[in-house]
């Protein structure tokens, strides 16, 4: 996997890679930008003096072996890790310019600007519709109109609304695994955030539902700056426009997908990505 | 196959297993059957006998009663109690006779022996009666009559009987329902405008207006109830009219007052189908009337009524009690040794005597938090108190603390079963953590607190010992529930199904009659037990259905 060809499966490759082909970080604009980001789990420092930025409007790919940290440190951009206890950071996040860990940060309205879908599909027990509407309801909008408008629009930039349309009042947890995570992400964008985390969010799926995932990925980054941490390289190399490799909580290389995958800097990053280790 | 061989397939183990849930099942099911046979029993109307007894110093009487057990005794037993009998003849049958008749005879359980019984039989004719006073009435029914004349003798009387008990029942119905309820009411009235009087007093208030006013409504009440005394005397004459005229065992013929009875009827004409008309009917009176002749006889309604109610409001102050400190406990207080110690003195709590509870329910709730109410709010009932004597309120309370660490521990137990996932959804939306609680971790968990609830309900329902210390009585003379604003009255004193078991069985002057109650009450506290667990089981599996996706 380390030669030029890009990975092929069921996704027509050249369409996903035709507008990427010569992307390069100084024509972009930077949403996030993470200086010298350490985090200590108690003693243990689980990601050591990252240093990223992450470009608007594309999607950026974290991999790396288990326990490299890439979740952490998606995590730590909405600033999750916050409920965890014994956590303590080092360094700044910025999110349009501004540190996420200042004192003047409300974490409630980083969060809605930062929203995330996680490993497995987690939907409220309650209602499709309310599952969609929760995001609206906790800011106080309980406009029946203005509800069924955004659930739509979401549900349909979801790609779910066809599906579920004649069925928005039952129970969300009756939908089928690929169809709960594409609930989950119409959830996230309901509130209109600038930024999309999602962590490893085809790895509870099957393949058809993650190839739809995967096409909906594609189409979300018109108006999101989307992060994903993925355990599956050909995903990475399918979805993403930017790789980040972590390696025991070090950022190892980062650069535009097609240069890690066909042409990485580091022997590490070569090893991991044609399968040595990880 | 070998042994060893045998054991290792852990077949013993499963048949241990299986005889250990059956012995549990067994004891379950016995338990209920015993309790259901002895107490549904006593409703049956049973035939009554007619002999010829030989007593003691040889004398031949007539018996007549209903036979309630027979036992068998040895020669000794019976020569110690006093009889003349042969030693070598080892065994003697024993009966315990019910002979009613507590007025003319003084006692009504007779000891008989078999040998001594003869001529026995079951004439056509026999007349049992249910009393208000002196409990049952067995024997001939003679005369019916009116104003002290005849108007029916003989074969006539009893249809006669019939048709004037039937006014005499509803004549009473009628003073029953004056005298508990429109005089009840004006009594209510009344001492309310004396406590108003009293508060005005109290707070030198001397407006004349205000005075006129209490005294114009106090005419008014007057006035009322002596038009109510005066429908009551008339309902009183009009009731006195008819009685009868029976036959007791011994030939003596007494006078029984319609107005005395309950009910009458004669078991050994009647065929199995009117014996189960009679015996559903008298099963209803068990359930829906109030006690009579110091809780021996007539019905439970207002036991049943107070220990669902206390159960009810335990529930509705032990659940959100119970809830939001487990919520406190599991997601906001910062794990630790206080939680930890926090945690083992909740277990702890369970484990305290229940009848600790009830002294600490005396003395906290009903003579420090009572008294201190009534001196604030209630200074012009003084010096009779209104929360400062034990009741309803207090003795949900107490087994509101009680019950709390099943709560909390269930909730607890629930809360920490939501998966993580569910809060970092919440939270990755911009909800606050009270947000998150509120709408996705509490509906979660509810089958968990609902289970919690249902512990509770269980154990508060049978708990006897500490409601006797802090609010319940005998004989309650109202419901905790009426008519009478604000309708709910949370001071007043209560019966208790629990309570009234051992009122019946170990207090009561006439032990014999009272027994098979006791039974008849224990089914029915374990009834009450099971329908109210069964509807929050019922809750809690539909809660559970809700949210069943997120349980794997």
């Amino acid at each position: 996997m380390s030669n030029a060809k890009p990975i092929t499966t069921g996704l027509d490759m050249d369409t996903l890679h035709a507008g990427r082909r010569q992307l390069s970080l100084k024509d972009e604009e930077i949403t996030l930008r993470i200086k010298d980001f350490n985090l200590y789990y108690g003693e243990k420092q689980a990601l050591k003096n990252v240093n990223l930025e992450i470009p608007r409007n594309k999607v950026t790919a974290f991999i790396g072996p288990s326990g490299c940290g890439k979740s952490t440190l998606l995590r730590s951009i909405n600033r999750m890790n916050d409920l965890i206890d014994n956590v303590s950071i080092k360094g700044e996040i910025q999110l349009d310019e501004q540190n996420i860990f200042d004192k003047s940060v409300n974490v409630v309205d980083l969060r809605r600007r930062v929203g995330m879908v996680f490993q497995r599909p987690n939907p409220f027990p309650k209602s499709i519709y309310e599952n969609v509407a929760y995001g609206l309801r906790i800011q106080g909008i309980n406009n029946r109109r203005t509800l069924d408008e955004v659930v739509e629009k979401s549900l349909r930039g979801a790609a779910l609304w066809d599906e579920v349309k004649d069925r928005l009042h039952d129970n969300a947890l009756g939908l089928s695994g690929g169809q709960q995570q594409r609930l989950v992400i119409a959830r996230a964008i309901a509130i209109e955030p600038e930024v999309l985390l999602l962590d490893e969010p085809a790895s509870a799926l099957d393949p058809i539902s993650t190839l739809k995932l995967e096409e909906l990925i594609y189409e979300l980054k018109d108006q999101y700056t989307i992060v994903i941490v993925t355990h599956n390289m050909q995903q990475a190399a399918r979805v993403s426009d930017y790789t980040a490799f972590l390696y025991m909580g070090e950022l190892i290389e980062f650069s535009d997908t097609n240069t890690i995958f066909t042409n990485p800097k580091t022997k590490q990053t070569e090893d991991y990505i044609t399968g040595r280790y990880g | 196959m070998n042994m060893r061989t045998w054991f290792r397939t852990g077949t013993p183990w499963i048949w241990l297993n299986a005889a250990a849930v059956s012995i549990s099942l067994i004891l379950v099911f016995g338990l209920l059957a015993f309790i259901a046979v002895q107490g549904l029993s006593f409703f049956w109307p049973k035939d009554v006998i007619q002999a010829q007894y030989t007593e003691r110093n040889g004398q031949i009487t007539r018996l007549i009663g209903e036979l309630h057990e027979s036992e068998e005794v040895s020669a000794g037993r019976v020569r110690d109690s006093g009889y003349d009998v042969v030693i070598d003849e080892t065994l003697y049958t024993r009966h315990l006779l019910k002979t009613g008749n507590r007025d003319s005879l003084g006692i009504d359980f007779r000891i008989i022996l078999d040998k001594d019984l003869h001529e026995l039989s079951y004439p056509a004719g026999l007349m049992t009666m249910e009393r208000r006073e002196w409990g049952n009435f067995y024997g001939y029914l003679k005369s019916v009559q009116q104003d002290g004349s005849i108007v029916a003798e003989g074969e006539a009387s009893r249809a006669e009987f019939e048709a004037r008990l039937e006014r005499a029942l509803a004549l009473y119905d009628q003073i029953h329902a004056i005298e508990k309820g429109d005089i009840g009411e004006i009594n209510y009235e009344i001492e309310r405008l004396r406590l108003k009087e009293r508060s005005l007093q109290l707070q030198g208030d001397s407006d004349p207006l205000k005075q006129a006013d209490i005294v114009e409504q106090r005419q008014q009440l007057d006035q009322r109830y002596s038009v109510l005394q005066k429908q009551l005397n008339e309902l009183y004459t009009l009731v006195k009219r008819d009685s009868i005229t029976a036959e007791v065992m011994n030939g003596q013929q007494v006078v029984i007052p319609l107005a005395q009875v309950v009910r009458v009827y004669y078991p050994n004409d009647m065929n199995s189908f009117e014996k189960l008309g009679m015996y559903f009917s008298k099963l209803w009176e068990f359930v829906s009337d109030d006690p009579r002749e110091a809780n021996t006889e007539g019905g439970i309604f207002p036991a049943i009524f107070g220990t669902v109610m206390m159960v009810i409001l335990m529930a509705i102050i032990v659940t959100p009690f119970g809830v939001i400190a487990a919520v406190y406990l599991h997601e906001y207080a910062k794990q630790g040794a206080v939680t930890r110690i926090i945690r083992i003195a909740v277990n702890n709590l369970a484990g305290v005597p229940s009848i600790v509870y009830g002294v600490f329910g005396l003395g906290f709730f009903v003579y420090f938090l009572g008294g201190n109410l009534d001196a604030l709010f209630y200074p012009e009932a003084s010096p009779s108190p209104v929360f400062g004597t034990p009741g309803l309120l207090w003795s949900s309370l107490t087994l509101a603390l009680l019950t709390l660490p099943v709560v909390i521990v269930a909730t607890e137990e629930g809360l920490s079963r939501v998966p993580r996932a569910l809060r970092e959804g919440s939270l990755s939306l911009g909800a606050t953590k009270l947000e998150t609680i509120w709408r996705i971790i509490l509906p979660t968990a509810s089958p968990a607190m609902m289970t919690g609830l249902i512990l509770a309900v269980a154990r508060a329902a049978g708990e006897v010992a500490p409601l006797m210390l802090v609010g319940v009585v005998k004989l309650a003379p109202s419901l905790p529930l009426d008519g009478n604003a604000p309708f709910l009255h949370l001071e007043r004193k209560f019966m208790h199904l629990g309570f009234h078991i051992y009122d019946v069985g170990f207090q009561s002057p006439n032990v014999e009659a009272s027994r098979p109650l006791v039974y008849a009450t224990a089914f029915l506290l374990v009834v009450v037990i099971v329908v109210l667990n069964l509807v929050a089981i019922h809750i809690r599996n539909r809660l559970r259905e809700k949210y069943r996706a997120l349980e794997s």
